[in-house]
């Protein structure tokens, strides 16, 4: 599975979510894929997105919260695991693109690669929701489900180690960050008209 | 375990009075009563974490989100949280209000805590980070609520470093 694909397969569902990602190849293709002011792109800080997402969501349940991480990023942040796993927010939906490198620096293999399973961990964190998938069409039905399972979730897709060109885009980190805190600002009025799921 | 009591009520009010909505928390012994505080307050959401690193995230999201928030943490857990608080708090212009419990200097009796306390201000100053002690119950308040208006007003970390003479009881 390409991560590209599997990200324009659940694209028209993240439109009135708050969608927070890691750095690298994740955040330049949701931004080759189309922008939007509800979609923040932590472009560093490796580990902290799902912690990021943790704190949106646990502020402001009536949001629907996708965190789209990676294994590079989560292997650097499992206690975050057990963090969630404690609180876990049922308005959080944590997708783990598990490509088993560290692609935008090398490639060199992550853990995953010599058989760490992220879902594993997950799960004996105490996520109550795991899965790992392998095709495009589990990982849709696994979003879905997650969606609708009002439960925590962390869905690991194993997908190809392969990315964009370049992974700098022409939207500032800063220009980034202000827009999407003025979306949050104002995501609960237009939650009415748009529910959240 | 002489931990003031009185000091840390003054410091937990301080936090509610500045409408404080969230803590994150990572266990150390001056901040026991800190973090019983915000355990039985049924209005503070309190997040305990692992390592003291993803209490930027968690404060970063929160803040995006409207909800203002406070680090409870002992030196060594800012040391810890260092790229976290360069690459996502720094970076993003995210405000954070850090507490800082200031162990290892005069009065330290435990071997393990000497060190950190004596690069815990350079590395607050290399990092740029303005800060203050609290080191008695008359300037808690006043500084709590002066060092949250620089973090909201500036976009950036600021710290409180907590001292032995406001947190422990002792001869």
């Amino acid at each position: 599975m390409l991560r590209l694909q599997a990200l324009q397969s659940v694209y028209p569902k993240l439109e009135h979510r708050v969608v927070i990602t890691i750095m690298g190849a994740v955040a330049a293709e949701l931004q080759s894929i189309g922008h939007r002011p509800n979609f923040f792109y932590l472009q560093h800080a490796m580990g902290l997105a799902s912690s990021m997402g943790l704190g949106v969501a646990l502020t402001r349940p009536e949001l629907s919260v996708v965190v789209f991480d990676g294994d590079g990023s989560i292997l650097m942040n499992l206690g975050g695991l057990t963090t969630l796993a404690r609180y876990r927010p049922k308005n959080l939906v944590h997708v783990v693109f598990d490509n088993e490198s560290l692609l935008s620096v090398g490639g060199f293999p992550t853990a995953t690669s010599t058989g760490s399973d992220i879902a594993g961990m997950a799960a004996a964190a105490g996520i109550p929701r795991t899965t790992t998938v392998r095709t495009l069409e589990e990982f849709t039905t696994a979003f879905d489900d997650a969606l609708a399972a009002d439960e925590l979730t962390t869905i690991v897709a194993k997908v190809d180690a392969t990315g964009p060109a370049g992974f700098v885009t022409d939207l500032a980190l800063l220009e980034n960050r202000f827009e999407f805190q003025r979306w949050l600002r104002t995501a609960g009025a237009s939650r009415t008209s748009h529910p959240a799921r | 375990m002489p931990v003031s009591i009185p000091s840390s009520r003054l410091i937990y009010d301080a936090l509610k009075a500045c409408g404080v909505g969230l803590v994150s928390a990572l266990p150390e012994t001056w901040l026991v009563h800190l973090i019983r505080m915000a355990e039985e307050d049924p209005e503070m959401i309190l997040v305990r974490l692992a390592k003291e690193e993803e209490g930027v995230g968690l404060s970063a999201g929160a803040y995006l989100a409207g909800t203002k928030s406070a680090m409870l943490m002992q030196n060594h857990g800012f040391l810890a949280s260092v790229n976290g608080i360069v690459s996502c708090a720094q970076l993003y212009r995210i405000p954070l209000l850090m507490l800082i419990s200031h162990r290892g200097e005069f009065g330290e009796r435990d071997p393990w805590q000497t060190e950190g306390g004596g690069v815990t201000e350079h590395v607050l100053q290399a990092l740029r980070i303005p800060y203050a002690y609290l080191d008695a119950p008359d300037h808690v308040a006043h500084r709590i609520r002066k060092a949250q208006t620089l973090a909201y007003s500036a976009n950036k970390p600021v710290a409180l470093l907590l001292c032995r003479d406001l947190m422990w009881e002792e001869a």
